[in-house]
């Protein structure tokens, strides 16, 4: 076992009556990194989670959390949890769902500090079952890091929350692992991992079909996107060899290449009025949505 | 203004060990929020609290006063079947009902996900049970003394107080073993299914026919009244240390099945 990692599934399959769930997964967290785990539905992401966990066991291989059982209390006092699917009791106050996680833990934040670092303060004494869906977000948020975690799982942090509330959540995020803890985040929504991850894995029945920073998993992609204001003809530029899509909206072309140094020559040559010229290479979502084509 | 930091978060060299106070407390936090919030549920707590003491007073002193006056074992009779009464509810409910709750609605996957101290749900719900028990006890006692004028001893009132607030386990485990098996829905059904005839078919409220006594003994609540009348120095039926142990097993082999289950499925 690997000390540098926090968290580390190593060859784990996990089947559910016929159905496998993982089928020889790798994946490691390190120290200080943000690590988004993606995929479609049914991929296996969260049996994944659940087996760094110790919810689940696997068939075969090896889940390891600071290099121990996940199934032991003492690996899980450095780890705060942040679920979807979970309904809280609606009776208990704010303060005191925050003061029965924290009395978990060895050495947790008071809940006035956890509620500070999450922006509930206002919410302290508020009965849970009172809170819109976006409140209880932040209250389990809060849950998550009264335990002085070095490591969280946040599975979808941001549903429900406002813009303000999301914007205040990432820079929470980034701010604890600044402070040097890891973040392993599930999340359905691609831009909040492009603009948080440090490292991503995408995730497809059951098997890692790609890891990297997020500017590797965008490179997978070869297409680009070109757009510009030109007198050329869309059906025309269509023609040309590496051209896989041309759309007009109002004034400018879009184009979609997978030789664009090619196309923008061509395009220059043709039209020496062009205006408005950029290329773009594709964004995580887009390269998430092939990856996850291709493999289907 | 916020003064705390995310550094307070990044303390890496903090223990994994917890001391055994800090452990302690995270056990007695968790049977207090159960407790606190059990009490704030309404439609919990005011039947289970109020009903016992309110129907023993209904029939052991308003409809029945005179013949219990005549007859003090009548008096005894009905204390002793609302005191077993009120301790049923809150561990076959407050077990069953929420447990099979919780399970769907993922709050116990979350529990086994953080570090909370082993086996620190269920104690607490076990706890609770037994708050409310107490509480039920600390009604029914001044009740039966200064409203039913029943004859009892400092002796009696404290055996009778001990045996249901401990007779409340086997109706907690009667409870869990639902909750650990059917949705948060039908977990209310089944616990009513038996809740219903366990009282009225063990001779809980009233001597049964013949031919009702001889399954009787299959209730728990059967053995507990019976255990209730011998600190009562009422006739019983058996032998003390027969209740005691049936008590005990129904109580060790559900909770152990339900355990297994739990640890199995969640």
């Amino acid at each position: 076992m690997n000390n540098e990692f926090w968290a580390e599934l190593s060859g784990v399959k996990k089947r559910f009556g016929k159905t496998v769930a993982l089928d020889g997964l790798d994946l490691q967290v390190r120290r200080g990194e943000l690590f988004s785990v993606l995929g479609p539905n049914g991929a296996g992401k969260s049996t994944a989670i659940s087996l760094l966990l110790g919810l689940l066991q696997p068939d075969a291989g090896t889940a390891r959390l600071f290099g121990r059982s996940p199934s032991l209390v003492e690996p899980r006092r450095h780890v705060g949890v942040m679920m979807q699917e979970v309904t809280l009791a609606p009776e208990l106050r704010v303060h005191e769902h925050i003061a029965l996680v924290a009395s978990f833990y060895p050495s947790p934040l008071s809940p006035t500090e956890a509620m500070e670092l999450a922006n509930i303060t206002a919410l302290a004494s508020r009965p849970y079952g009172k809170l819109s869906a976006g409140q209880k977000r932040q209250v389990q948020f809060a849950m998550a890091i009264c335990g002085r975690p070095k490591l969280l799982f946040l599975d979808e942090p941001s549903v429900g929350l406002d813009v303000r509330a999301r914007e205040n959540m990432w820079g929470a995020l980034r701010r604890v692992v600044a402070n040097g803890a890891s973040i392993v985040l599930t999340t359905h929504y691609l831009e909040e991992a492009e603009s948080l991850s440090n490292r991503v894995a995408v995730l497809n029945k059951g098997r890692l079909i790609a890891s990297g920073t997020v500017n590797e998993i965008r490179a997978l992609v070869v297409r680009k996107h070109i757009t510009c204001s030109t007198v050329l003809a869309a059906d025309q530029i269509a023609a040309w060899p590496d051209v896989e899509s041309v759309t007009r909206e109002q004034q400018r072309l879009q184009i979609s290449t997978s030789n664009s140094e090619a196309v923008v020559r061509r395009l220059l040559a043709a039209d020496s009025n062009l205006q408005e010229l950029e290329v773009r290479r594709a964004g995580l979502a887009e390269a998430f949505t092939e990856l996850t084509q291709e493999a289907a | 203004m916020s003064t705390t930091t995310f550094e307070a978060i990044d303390k890496s060299s903090f223990p994994d060990v917890m001391s055994p106070g800090r452990l302690l407390r995270a056990y007695f936090t968790e049977a207090r929020f159960e407790s606190l919030r059990m009490f704030r549920v309404l439609g919990f707590s005011i039947p289970f609290l109020v009903l016992p003491v309110a129907l023993y007073l209904l029939f052991g002193v308003v409809l029945f006063g005179d013949a219990v006056r005549n007859d003090p074992a009548t008096g005894k009779f009905l204390f002793a079947a609302f005191s077993v009464f009120g301790v049923m509810g809150p561990g076959m409910f407050g077990f069953g009902a929420t447990i099979a709750t919780e399970r769907e609605q993922g709050l116990l996957a979350l529990k086994r996900a953080l570090p909370a101290p082993t086996g620190s749900y269920l104690l607490a719900k076990l706890l609770m049970t037994m708050v409310f028990a107490v509480i039920v006890m600390a009604t029914m006692i001044p009740a039966a003394l200064f409203l039913g004028h029943l004859p009892l001893t400092f002796a009696e009132c404290a055996k009778v107080t001990a045996i249901s607030v401990l007779g409340s386990l086997p109706f907690c485990a009667i409870g869990l073993f639902i909750g650990t098996r059917a949705s948060g829905k039908a977990a209310i059904a089944f616990v009513n299914l038996i809740y219903v005839p366990m009282m009225h078919v063990s001779g809980l409220f009233y001597p049964l026919p013949k031919f009702l006594r001889t399954i009787s003994p299959i209730w728990p609540t059967y053995h507990l009244q019976q255990l209730v009348f011998s600190a009562l120095a009422m006739p019983s039926y058996g032998r003390v240390v027969t209740h005691v142990a049936v008590l005990i097993g129904v109580t060790l082999i559900l909770t152990l099945l339900s355990i297994r289950r739990l640890a199995r499925v969640g």
